[in-house]
């Protein structure tokens, strides 16, 4: 069995921020590569800060407890300090991750980041 | 009380087993008392040797051999391992070719690998989607050169018993040698070693209800096999090593225990089985039983959650107190899903949500009612973070 630390187990156990946006301003989905996994994010903007986040998530302990702790990092933050989470930041954060389980930590800030994109995408198609 | 010990319970069997009372009494004059080698030729190897031929005859009549056809090592790998070489080595001369199945164990599995960088040829044939070999892809498969079939009696993760008789009949013809891993089986359900018509097999004392660090080959009697572990003159030139006197001797013990009560263990663990399969069927909607609804071990209830992944249904079921397994590749240390799952054509998603429930006799009902109780809370918490569902 992995060894996961308590923070993760805590962020697995309840984890922050679960479900959809129906009306969310982006949405940004990732598949992990490594084990076939999924992730989808969903943000609310407004005035150009992350007002509200939402995930679901298909994966593992540490896949479920980076989606709830990268959602917690990005509520409040504007887009661009938003963009600069990293997975380091996450696993960081989270009291570390099992080596083989850091690929899972790449998932959350991107998934993020894609729903970022989306938003900003939207934003130029309006203008 | 069984395993309720602290409220944890235990339905991980299939990885390793409790051991019986009466095999750990049996092993304990062995660590201080008669502590000698059974090798030496002064007083203080008499007794363990004498356990050890005891141990020896329990292991051969549980499984139907002639005492001196059974060979100790120390667990199934070692067991499995020197069966591939030492019976391939012993057979060169008539050709280089292994017949064996894709959902076998990692200790026939990577073994063969390793032999094929040496330069053997390997068939590896497939399964069905219930886990069976077809014996006629054997047959197809047997050449002038081949000189080993191993398949193993049943599988470990799914579950499922394979027709080995008819596939030995065809490797009797063809005058090829037959081994089976009966790692799951051996003392667990009736294993006849002429019933099933095999020249050698592997299993060990671990996985029914005897310690670690104790496993047996079966060779019949005329069938070649070199050693791979060479020292002295040990389990008659075939095993090098001071033998572990007080496992073998707990693994005897075992044997003995499992001859006498099989029958009964067989009946009540199924009747558990069956309670905890029904149980999960009905009250979870979008799962699947994997293995052969029939064909199955009687502890085994190997199962598929739709939209959701294993290793969190693992790590939930074990906050509850709950021990199972999963074949998800997010739970194994190397990121792959089961090569079983693959093997019986689970697409990944699916296999991904693959729970392992394997039930020895040491549960109780109790037991079931439990994990009937928490488990569909746990797969809906996770379905309702599933993107998928
Ligand atoms: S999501 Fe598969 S290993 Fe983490």
């Amino acid at each position: 069995m992995v060894q996961y630390s308590e923070k993760v187990m805590q962020h697995f156990m309840t984890p922050h921020n679960v479900g959809e946006i129906k009306d969310a301003d982006g949405r940004g989905e990732i598949g992990n590569p490594v084990c076939g996994d999924m992730m989808t994010f969903y943000i609310k903007v407004k005035d150009n800060v992350i007002e509200d986040v939402k995930f679901k998530t298909f994966g593992c302990g540490a896949a479920i407890a980076v989606s709830s702790m990268v959602s917690d990092l990005a509520i409040g933050k504007t887009l661009e300090e938003a963009l600069k989470i990293t997975n380091k930041d996450v696993a960081k954060e989270l009291g570390g991750l099992p080596k083989n389980k850091m690929h899972c930590s790449n998932l959350g800030a991107e998934a993020l980041h894609e729903a970022i994109k989306d938003y900003q995408n939207k934003i130029k198609e309006k203008q | 009380m069984g395993n309720l010990e602290n409220n944890r319970i235990f339905f991980d069997n299939a990885s390793t087993t409790r051991i019986d009372d009466r095999a750990y009494r049996e092993m304990l004059p062995l660590f201080k008392k008669h502590y000698g080698n059974p090798s030496s030729f002064h007083s203080f190897g008499e007794i363990p040797e004498e356990k050890m031929e005891k141990a020896r005859m329990s292991v051969a009549s549980l499984i139907g051999a002639e005492k001196d056809e059974i060979y100790f090592t120390s667990c199934a790998t070692e067991s499995n391992n020197t069966a591939l070489w030492g019976i391939a080595r012993a057979h060169r001369d008539k050709g280089r070719h292994i017949i064996t199945s894709a959902i076998e164990h990692y200790s026939i599995l990577n073994p063969l690998k390793e032999m094929q960088r040496e330069g053997w040829e390997v068939t590896l044939l497939p399964v069905d989607k219930y886990g069976i070999v077809d014996p006629h892809d054997v047959k197809k498969a047997i050449k002038k050169n081949t000189v080993l079939i191993s398949i193993m009696h049943a599988n470990n993760e799914i579950g499922t018993i394979q027709h080995i008789k008819d596939i030995s009949d065809l490797a009797k013809q063809a005058g090829v040698v037959m081994h089976s891993d009966c790692a799951a089986t051996a003392g667990i359900i009736p294993l006849g070693v002429n019933a099933l018509g095999i020249d050698c097999c592997s299993f060990s004392a671990q996985q029914m209800y005897g310690p670690k660090g104790a496993a047996a080959i079966y060779l019949k009697k005329g069938i070649k096999m070199r050693p791979i572990i060479i020292g002295g003159v040990q389990e008659r030139g075939r095993r090098a090593g001071t033998e572990n006197v007080p496992a073998i001797a707990g693994f005897g013990k075992a044997c003995s225990i499992a001859k006498l009560e099989m029958e009964d263990n067989i009946k009540a663990i199924t009747v558990l089985r069956d309670m905890l399969t029904e149980g999960i069927l009905k009250n979870i909607k979008k799962v699947k039983l994997n293995g052969h609804p029939e064909k199955r071990l009687p502890g085994n209830v190997h199962v598929s959650f739709e939209y959701i992944e294993g290793e969190s249904i693992t790590l939930l079921l074990n906050s509850q107190g709950v021990a199972v397994s999963s074949g998800s590749s997010c739970a194994s240390a190397a990121l792959k899903t089961s090569h079983v799952l693959n093997a019986i054509g689970l697409s990944p998603a699916i296999a991904n949500g693959s729970i392992l429930f394997s039930l020895g006799k040491y549960n109780t009902e109790a037991e079931i009612k439990k994990t009937l109780e928490v488990l569909p809370s746990i797969i809906e918490k996770l379905r309702k973070m599933s993107p998928l569902s």
